[in-house]
Order: structure tokens, then sequence, then C-alpha cells
């Protein structure tokens, strides 16, 4: 049995009285625009502070309001994050916009099914 | 035999010694903990300096352009370039370049030019396709990816997991099974274009190391020519054995590497840090996981050494491989265990490479051939080949 490929927890408003709600673990996140569509997939790895919710701070100080997001918490962070890039660019052709701009080396391809 | 390095080993260890701790090291510091490459500006930096080294392209043997360096030597520094917190998979970020998988220089001319060449020229990556969902320690029993023959090639069907590189690389070497009635002499090997209808990279498979991961394959109707054997028909597991023989040394001596590195930073945080008044190095309970440590890492490094100069000798060394990566796998487990215990919290947590090496350090003891199959490869010959 494997663990689900695709991030399909319920949206959550980028707000500050939601993020302060995240635990300060480590693991992966996603940030959509208001309808949904995902603008990046980021990680909240070992040097961050407090884990999600150090990363989701700085996301909202960044972005402002109207956003949305949602996190797993995983301790293989960086293989899960691979994975979240890849399977995103086999569903949709291209990175989320802001992962574009600084796309990860030597990102591999997968074909999930 | 003796195993302390000559003059000119000695160089090249201080050469590669250095290396790791001013350039690899420094680095390290601002990657993530777990992170297993380095930003493209630094690897291309780095390459400059092993090719001033001359020591690019390591495991590139001399007829194809690679230093001439033999396997002691090239186990000896395996056990240097090991020793930084990326080091067991990654050892100095792969800045000392690739030669692709061994079998492919056993390939005919033709696949040659289209793909031994590319990869020793770096235009190629490769994957290693052989352990399946059925099981990888045997596997002359447990494929069961079938090719069947049709328009003068092959059609593959079946799954490979735990398969590293596979997302990356443009090819692969694939083990499957044409004749079903023949056991291990059924198994042929073909090299797969990544890019051939029917291949797919289905997943990431999720491990204790969190980084350069592994992926599950799957081939569907994945039609080969002819020109895509490796070797002979049903003559493939030759092909994986030789590997997987000769690939235990460099994976035990990456094990000494990082069990070196656990131990010295065991024994500088004894001799520092104090309990009740006393340092942790004059405590009995300390010095004894000390010298446990010193002990496992030796016995590794012997047999280590022992299993690279009968290879180096040509000489039979199936059994000294496998006693070697037995030894320096359990016991560089335990060694870094030990590490972490005589760190106490600090050993447990991101801030130092400790955690990071018991995780991966784990996977040691099943990678390459589970501790079990060494030790049934070394009870066939105390007791005799026949044995069952």
């Amino acid at each position: 049995m494997s663990i689900r490929l695709r991030l399909d927890k319920p949206w959550r408003p980028l707000a500050a009285e939601e993020i302060a709600r995240l635990p300060g673990q480590l693991g992966i996140y996603q940030i959509a625009d208001a309808k949904g569509a995902i603008l990046y997939i980021g990680q909240a790895g070992a040097r961050s502070p407090f884990g999600l919710r150090s990363e989701l701070q700085r996301e909202l100080a960044e972005r402002g309001a109207g956003c949305q997001f949602r996190v797993e918490v995983n301790m293989q962070y960086r293989s899960r994050w691979f994975e979240l890039l890849m399977v995103h660019k086999a569903d949709h052709g291209a990175l989320p916009p802001d992962n574009a701009k600084n796309p990860p080396p030597n990102l591999g391809r997968l074909s999930p099914a | 035999m003796d195993f302390e390095p000559n003059s000119e080993q000695q160089m090249l260890i201080d050469q590669v010694r250095r290396y790791v701790r001013e350039e690899i090291i420094p680095l390290e510091a601002k990657l993530d903990p777990d992170a297993s490459e380095l930003a493209p500006e630094d690897h291309a930096r780095l390459v400059e300096k092993t090719k001033a080294m001359g020591l690019f392209g390591i495991d590139i043997p001399k007829e194809f352009g690679g230093p001439d360096i033999d396997i002691v030597t090239r186990t000896l520094l395996a056990i240097e370039m090991a020793q930084h917190r990326a080091g067991l998979y990654v050892p100095c970020y792969g800045t000392f370049g690739g030669a692709g998988l061994a079998q492919i220089f056993e390939a005919n001319d033709d696949q040659k030019e289209r793909y031994l060449y590319p990869t020793l020229r770096g235009e190629k990556k490769a994957f290693f396709g052989l352990t399946e969902p059925s099981g990888g320690s045997d596997p002359a029993r447990a494929i069961q990816t079938k090719a069947e023959r049709k328009d003068n090639g092959w059609v593959l069907n079946g799954a490979k997991i735990f398969i590293s590189n596979a997302d990356r690389a443009q090819y692969g070497i694939v083990f499957a099974r044409t004749d079903a009635s023949k056991g291990r002499a059924g198994i042929t090997c073909f090299i797969v274009d990544s890019d051939t209808p029917g291949f797919h990279v289905r997943r990431v498979v999720h491990t204790l190391r969190s980084s350069h991961y592994a992926t599950e394959l799957e081939f569907k109707d994945c039609w080969v020519s002819d020109h895509q054997v490796l070797g002979e028909v049903n003559k493939g597991f030759a092909v994986a054995n030789d590997r997987l023989t000769r690939q235990r040394i460099p994976y035990a001596a990456g094990c000494i590497g990082v069990a070196i590195a656990a131990h010295e930073m065991a024994i500088e945080w004894a001799k520092m840090r104090s309990t009740f008044g006393e340092k942790l190095a004059n405590r009995q309970a300390v010095q004894w996981m000390l010298v446990d440590n010193e002990i496992d890492i030796r016995t590794a490094r012997h047999f280590t050494l022992e299993a690279a100069e009968k290879a180096r000798q040509g000489i039979p060394f199936r059994t000294e491989a496998a006693i070697a990566k037995l030894t320096a796998s359990e016991g560089g487990g335990r060694v870094v265990d030990r590490a972490m215990q005589i760190h106490g919290g600090m050993g447990m947590t991101k801030d130092l490479p400790l955690e990071r090496w018991y995780r991966e350090m784990r996977i040691r003891r099943v990678g390459e051939g589970p501790s079990e199959v060494q030790r049934m490869v070394i009870a066939r010959e105390i007791l005799g080949s026949n044995l069952r």
C-alpha cells in the first residue's frame, strides 16, 4: 500500500489565525490562489525555526491576504517535496508558477497512474 | 596482507580528506540537513577542482580515459569521500564524476556509442532495474518482469521497485525473465531508454532516507528491439550477480567512512562534555563505547581492504566481499548508534549529521544484499556450495 500521491486536503485561508494553529513540525505545503490554482509547493525543512508555521508565516508576509494553503506533516519532507513537484508537472505540464521561477536542479519526471 | 597505505595512496588520501573538509563540509552548513544536491554553480566549481586533482571520473577505467586507480586505492578514497553529512549515499555530491553502471562497459560497440560514451561525457545517466515487488534478495527466482518475443524484439511487462535515479535517467539496465522454465538461466538484461513507450516511473518510494530517493517502475507492453539486449539472451543473471558482488566493496567503504566521522565526533564530544563534574571521556561506560567503535571500524576496514586486495589480484573475492559488506554495514550502524548515545539529546537533532547517518546506515543492512544473504554466501563457502 502506498501513500497518497496528491495532496487533497481542503484549502485553508492564508491568514495569521490559521497559521498560528499550525504545528512547528517539518513537512510540505501548497499555496493556491483564491480559486484553488496551485501557485507554489514548498517545504518546511530542519532549518525552519518553527517548521511549517515559520514557512507559512513567511508566505503570508510576502504574499499578503487572498491566498489559500494546505500542509502535510512529513519527516520525509525532501522526497515528498520532489514527488509533489513531479506529480504537478505530470498533471499540468509545468511546475507551479512560483516554483518555475527557481526550479530545483535535476528534477526528475513521474508518470503517475 | 599489509593494508597500510603506501606513500602514493597516502598522498591521495590526504588530498581527498582536505577536499572533503575544506570544500564539502563548509557548503553543507548552508544546505538542508537532508539535501543530496549542491547548487549547480557550486557543483560546477568543485568539478573543476576534482579535475585539477586528476581524480575526476574516478571510476572510469584507464582505457576509457579515467585516472588509473586500482580498487584498493579506490576503496581507501571511498572511505574518505563518505566522511560528511550526505557522504553515505552521495559521496562528495558526485563531484568526482560517475562512470555509469559497470555493466555498460560490457556492451557491444553500437551500444557503447549510444550509451557508454555519452554517459562518460556526462550527457546521459542510467538506472539499475533489478529489484521487484516480489523481492530483491533472490533475483534469480524473484524476477517476474517478463520479456516476450515480438517483431525482432521483446515486449516487457512487469514492475520494479526501490530503483534509484530512474526519474532522472535517460536509460536503464533492466532485468527480465525471457524463459520461465530456466530459473537463473532464463533472465536477460536489456537497455531501456526512458522515453520508450510503455516505460513509466510511477512514484517515489518514501523510506528512512529522505533524499536520494528510490522509485517504482512499471513496464506495460514496453517494446525494445534486439539491439537493446545487453550481453546474451538468458545470460543476464551473471551480469547482475557480478555487479552485486563487486558493488559490495565500495558499499562497505562508505559505511566505514561514515563510522569514522561519527566516531571522531564522539571522541571530541567525550573530551569536551562534562556531567556530574567529570568529563565523559573519563567515564568507563563512555570509554568502552569508544573502544567498541574502534574495534568495529578496524574490523570492517580490515575485511574490506582484504576483499579489495583479492579483487585487485584477480582472485575470487565473493566471500570476502560478503564479509566486508556485513561487518561494515552492521558495525557502522553500531558505531553511529553509540556516537548518538554519547552525544545525548544533541545526537538526536538535525543540527548534527548523526541522525541522518543513523537512518541511512539502517538501510545499508538491507541494500545490496541484506545481512542474512551475506551470511548465506559465507556459509556456502564454509559448508560447501551444495548446501541449500
